[in-house]
């Protein structure tokens, strides 16, 4: 089946502004992709802000120029800079500059200052059943699974295209027949502690990205709700080492009131069913550090930490001197709560680096270290730490990590999966 | 050895050494986009470079952000001399199709079946402007 664009489209995208642009680069991906039309969009969540290179830059401009603004609620993703100066990030002229113009740019064109991954904790949520054009791959992970809302995997530049056209390829997620479970991903083999450790849900996430691909699945076994930050921590994972755009867990997440429910035709194609040993596997596979000796930094909040996140990092430090840096990465929804609270001061009087608007695998922040040691309890750290920092990681739960940074060198907690 | 391929993106032709990767990539993260070299510790071709090469991919993982590495790879002349993909991959691509939108000169992007992909290994290919792909003896 072939695009057809509505009367208006076509002349909206026959023009030579902003808008025209946007159009185009809509129909163009709708056409690559297979759909038949656009459909209208509720909101956005542009991932674009983040510099790669002048190339972005150039594109964001270029939009503005045009006269472009965004036609539905768009809050943006993280950037290269911390623009609230919370942390230094090593990042020089001329990109420095590149990097402000185009977080500048993205503000021209009418986006909200968000500039976080995680979105939808800082007050975006669109509704259960809405069709939105979301980017950032947590971020569309969360909006699919965990709110409801249906969006595909928006790739730069096609996310602000979206949000200035207000339309988006009827393609994929948006469509009710696609967003059935094909797979069972059965965790009722692994024992109660494990599935009610912190690290469960980031391990987990990891090891299903890399089993499911890109198909939907629904988790089953799970017999009470883990939390919001837990569902975030396995979206993202899974969204890392796969291209998961949306998961089920039966009886949490709210299409899958069960597992039949939510499985094409009643039944699975496929059943993975998880053992101990799948899972320790995983576990180990989130760590590259060869030696285990020393550590130099730990590095937690991918996504964005939460208030209560916080609050779990705060308690597990306990008011001691860290003999390794915590970098403590999250958004400045969170970062007005921390310092009404007196929280930012009590972390940062300890060693924790907060990190606003950006985080330390997206933009140079942590010391150029040759050899260096990263720990986190962040299944998604793990996975591009090592290729955007050139630190080799290694991971643990949030408590063996605050342990860690206080030694100064890995402590592990054993917890058999 | 030759074939024609559905053309996913339009772009220009080009000829360069085969790089048929065994695992899928996210680009983000996984390319280097200053330099095109791959930085993915965990993938098997870590360290091979994908400037300039005909770069076979069997398929896609993580980051929304793999176009605009790819676009950053385009303005910056370290791009594939083309791209072969098993299926159309709406991220990545966008890559090219904004690049298209800018005025830059951005490689063609075919669809293969991945099962052809390892005929291509180590030698080197040319690609035109209408799909055909051709192996130099």
């Amino acid at each position: 089946m072939s695009l057809a664009l509505s009367a208006e489209e076509q002349a909206i995208a026959s023009g030579q502004d902003g808008a025209a642009m946007a159009m185009r680069i809509v129909a163009e991906s709708a056409a690559l992709l297979g759909a038949p039309r656009l459909i209208p969009i509720a909101s956005a969540h542009i991932d674009g802000a983040l510099y790669h290179g002048d190339s972005g830059t150039l594109f964001a401009e270029r939009l503005v120029e045009g006269g472009a603004r965004v036609a539905v609620r768009a809050t943006l993703n993280v950037g290269a800079l911390d623009l609230m100066g919370c942390s230094r990030v090593r990042l020089e002229e001329p990109a420095r500059g590149m990097a402000r113009r185009m977080m500048e740019a993205y503000r021209k064109l009418g986006c909200e200052q968000s500039w976080t991954c995680a979105p939808y904790q800082a007050g975006h949520r669109p509704a259960l059943g809405s069709d939105v054009a979301w980017g950032e791959s947590n971020a569309v992970v969360f909006c699919n699974s965990v709110l409801g809302a249906r969006t595909n995997r928006y790739g730069d530049f096609l996310d602000i295209a979206c949000a200035i056209s207000g339309r988006a390829p009827d393609y994929g997620l948006h469509r009710v027949e696609n967003r059935q479970a094909r797979l069972v991903f059965d965790v009722s083999g692994l024992s109660a502690s494990f599935l009610g450790s912190e690290i469960a849900w980031p391990v987990l996430g990891s090891l299903y990205g890399r089993e499911v691909g890109n198909a939907v699945g629904v988790v089953a076994g799970v017999s009470s709700h883990p939390g919001e930050d837990a569902l975030k921590a396995f979206g993202a994972a899974a969204a890392s080492s796969g291209a998961v755009g949306l998961f089920h867990i039966a009886g949490v997440t709210p299409e899958a009131p069960d597992a039949e429910t939510i499985l094409a035709g009643g039944r699975p194609e496929t059943v993975i069913r998880v053992t101990p040993e799948m899972a320790a596997k995983a576990r180990a596979g989130l760590s590259t550090a060869i030696t285990q000796t020393a550590i130099d930094a730990v590095a937690i909040g991918s996504p964005h930490l939460s208030s209560a996140e916080f609050d779990a990092l705060e308690e597990l430090i306990g008011g001691r001197r860290l003999h390794v840096p915590i970098y403590a990465c999250t958004g400045r929804h969170v970062l007005t709560t921390l310092e009404r609270s007196g929280q930012r001061k009590a972390l940062e009087a300890s060693g924790v680096v907060i990190v606003a608007d950006t985080c330390v695998v997206v933009t140079p922040i942590l010391p150029d270290l040759a050899g260096g040691v990263l720990m986190t309890n962040s299944g998604k750290f793990a996975q591009y730490a090592p290729g955007n920092t050139g630190y080799a990681v290694l991971y643990g739960s949030l408590a063996d990590c605050v342990e860690s940074a206080v030694a100064g060198k890995p402590r592990f907690t054993d917890i058999a999966a | 050895m030759s074939a024609l391929a559905e053309i996913l993106v339009p772009g220009r032709a080009g000829e360069g050494e085969a790089l048929v990767l065994t695992a899928p990539i996210s680009f983000w993260g996984g390319v280097d986009p200053q330099s095109g070299r791959i930085a993915d510790v965990r993938h098997p071709q870590h360290g091979e470079t994908i400037a300039g090469r005909v770069l076979f991919l069997p398929g896609t993982i993580g980051s929304s952000s793999a176009s605009a590495v790819l676009m950053e790879l385009v303005h910056n002349g370290h791009a594939p001399a083309a791209l072969v993909l098993h299926e159309p991959d709406a991220i990545l691509l966008l890559g090219l199709i904004v690049g298209r939108e800018m005025g830059w000169r951005t490689p063609v992007a075919l669809r293969l079946e991945r099962g052809a992909f390892a005929a291509y290994r180590g030698k080197r290919v040319s690609v035109a402007d209408d799909g055909a792909l051709t192996t130099a003896i």
